[in-house]
């Protein structure tokens, strides 16, 4: 997970690391494979084995629900209609969203959009999923929701899964490697139980915010 | 531009999306071209049939000048002007509304030319079914002269038949459907371009729709006389 205050650069990285921004210096390695050393087709082979979940859901507003889970379907497979449809449902069902098919993303909620968004960026099976602040905009019960569903599907498909986010209390339900970026620095990186015990000031600053971090971490 | 026209990932689906975009950039445009055209027929018979007053001149004129007037300059050059406001407007603003939802990223993200799959078929779309625009326009604005000019009694049934009939040139339908085609082209790549270029929020948008339609008007109007000036003079 990368946390850190806003306008520090968490969402400027990770389009870095997915190619959308391009970089002044440095590596993006998928498997050791430099994204930025390949050419455009290598580009193209690795962009195919990433999912990715937008801040806003970025789902295609003249697409209905069911259309934009197969579209990347119908983009990248020889499945016949029936297959991508099949496909389409089992990724929606898996997000928990049935009877949704036939709506338009102006007719979601904001957590339904971001589950949309889910189901359509697993369609293809990726190797790595990128989510960025996948809990904006949402009530802590749908954050939860949404949270435990990204966790979910890392686990049940063996992916790489990276979060943007700055909500503390999405780092300790699904967290397992944490970078605190501050000033468009990787200033501390370790683990979930690391970052409650650190001394860094400025991490502390950021963990310790609300009150509720605070009472968590009298009780360690 | 060069993106626009990269290889297609999967062609099927381009194609699909081509119908998508003459359908609603043109089926949807057949209404306001066909109100336009008839009225403008309409006028231009009554106000040159008030003009022509000499009695040197034959009273066919009437239909050799809605003719004229209809092919060589109104249906290919005025009619594209108001094509550029009203699909151009709304290429733009759909191309930079998916720019600033981060619609454009998510296709970029799934290994898809953005620009190809969405300026592309907007083009295409354009430059085939805007000369069917074109001529159909022609035809109404003929039809609307007829139909107006005999019910003011500005002109009869015969004078005005023989009027579109006399001396006619069909170079002057092919030249209007060259113009056609290129302004087809500007008026769904320069829209595209100021949408797919978007940066920011609903104001840019709406500033990007803008520019797209001022420029391409203009370009409209520049290459209207560079056309005329090559191809008639």
């Amino acid at each position: 997970m990368i946390i850190g205050e806003s306008g520090s650069g968490k969402t400027t990285l990770l389009k870095c690391m997915v190619g959308l921004n391009e970089i002044d210096g440095g590596e993006v390695l998928f498997n050791d494979r430099n994204f930025y050393d390949l050419d455009f087709k290598g580009k193209k082979e690795i962009r195919k084995e990433i999912g990715m979940l937008f801040q806003g859901g970025a789902l295609f507003d003249s697409k209905t629900v069911e259309e934009n889970v197969v579209f990347p379907i119908s983009m990248f497979t020889e499945m016949t209609e029936s297959e991508k449809r099949d496909r389409a449902n089992f990724c929606l069902q898996r997000v928990n969203l049935q009877n949704a098919n036939d709506l338009y993303p102006a007719e979601l909620s904001g957590g339904m959009k971001k589950r949309v968004a889910i189901a359509r960026a697993i369609a293809v099976q990726p190797k790595y999923l990128f989510c960025d602040e996948p809990n904006s905009g949402l009530d802590p019960k749908t954050s939860i929701v949404i949270d435990n569903l990204i966790k979910e599907i890392t686990d049940e498909y063996g992916i790489t899964t990276v979060v943007i986010t700055h909500d503390m209390n999405s780092v300790i339900e699904i967290g397992d490697n944490i970078m605190f970026i501050y000033k468009g620095d990787n200033w501390w990186q370790g683990s979930k139980e690391e970052i409650l015990r650190t001394e860094n000031q400025e991490v502390c600053d950021f963990v310790y915010a609300t009150k509720f971090m605070k009472n968590l971490k009298t009780k360690f | 531009m060069k993106r626009a026209f990269g290889k297609p990932e999967k062609l099927s689906l381009y194609r699909a999306r081509i119908f998508e975009e003459m359908y609603s950039l043109g089926i949807g445009s057949l209404g306001i071209v066909a109100i336009i055209s008839v009225f403008m027929g309409a006028v231009i018979t009554i106000q040159t049939a008030f003009n022509f007053e000499s009695p040197l001149i034959p009273p066919y004129a009437v239909g050799v000048a809605v003719r004229d007037t209809m092919i060589l300059e109104f249906s290919p050059a005025i009619v594209s002007l108001i094509l550029a406001g009203k699909i151009g407007s709304s290429i733009a603003s759909e191309i930079g509304t998916m720019r600033v939802t981060e619609q454009i990223d998510a296709l970029e993200i799934m290994g898809i030319n953005s620009a190809g799959y969405l300026i592309f078929p907007k083009i295409i779309a354009s430059v085939l079914f805007n000369p069917i625009l074109i001529i159909f326009s022609m035809f109404l604005g003929i039809l609307g002269g007829y139909v107006f000019g005999l019910m003011a009694g500005v002109v009869t049934d015969f004078e005005y038949i023989l009027g579109i009939t006399y001396e006619f040139r069909p170079f002057n339908v092919i030249y209007a459907l060259i113009k056609t085609g290129v302004f087809a082209f500007i008026i769904a790549s320069v829209p595209a371009y100021h949408g797919y270029y978007t940066k920011g929020g609903a104001l840019e948008v709406g500033r990007s729709s803008t520019k797209g339609v001022v420029y391409a008007s203009v370009l409209i109007l520049a290459f209207d006389l560079i056309l005329t000036q090559v191809l008639l003079v």
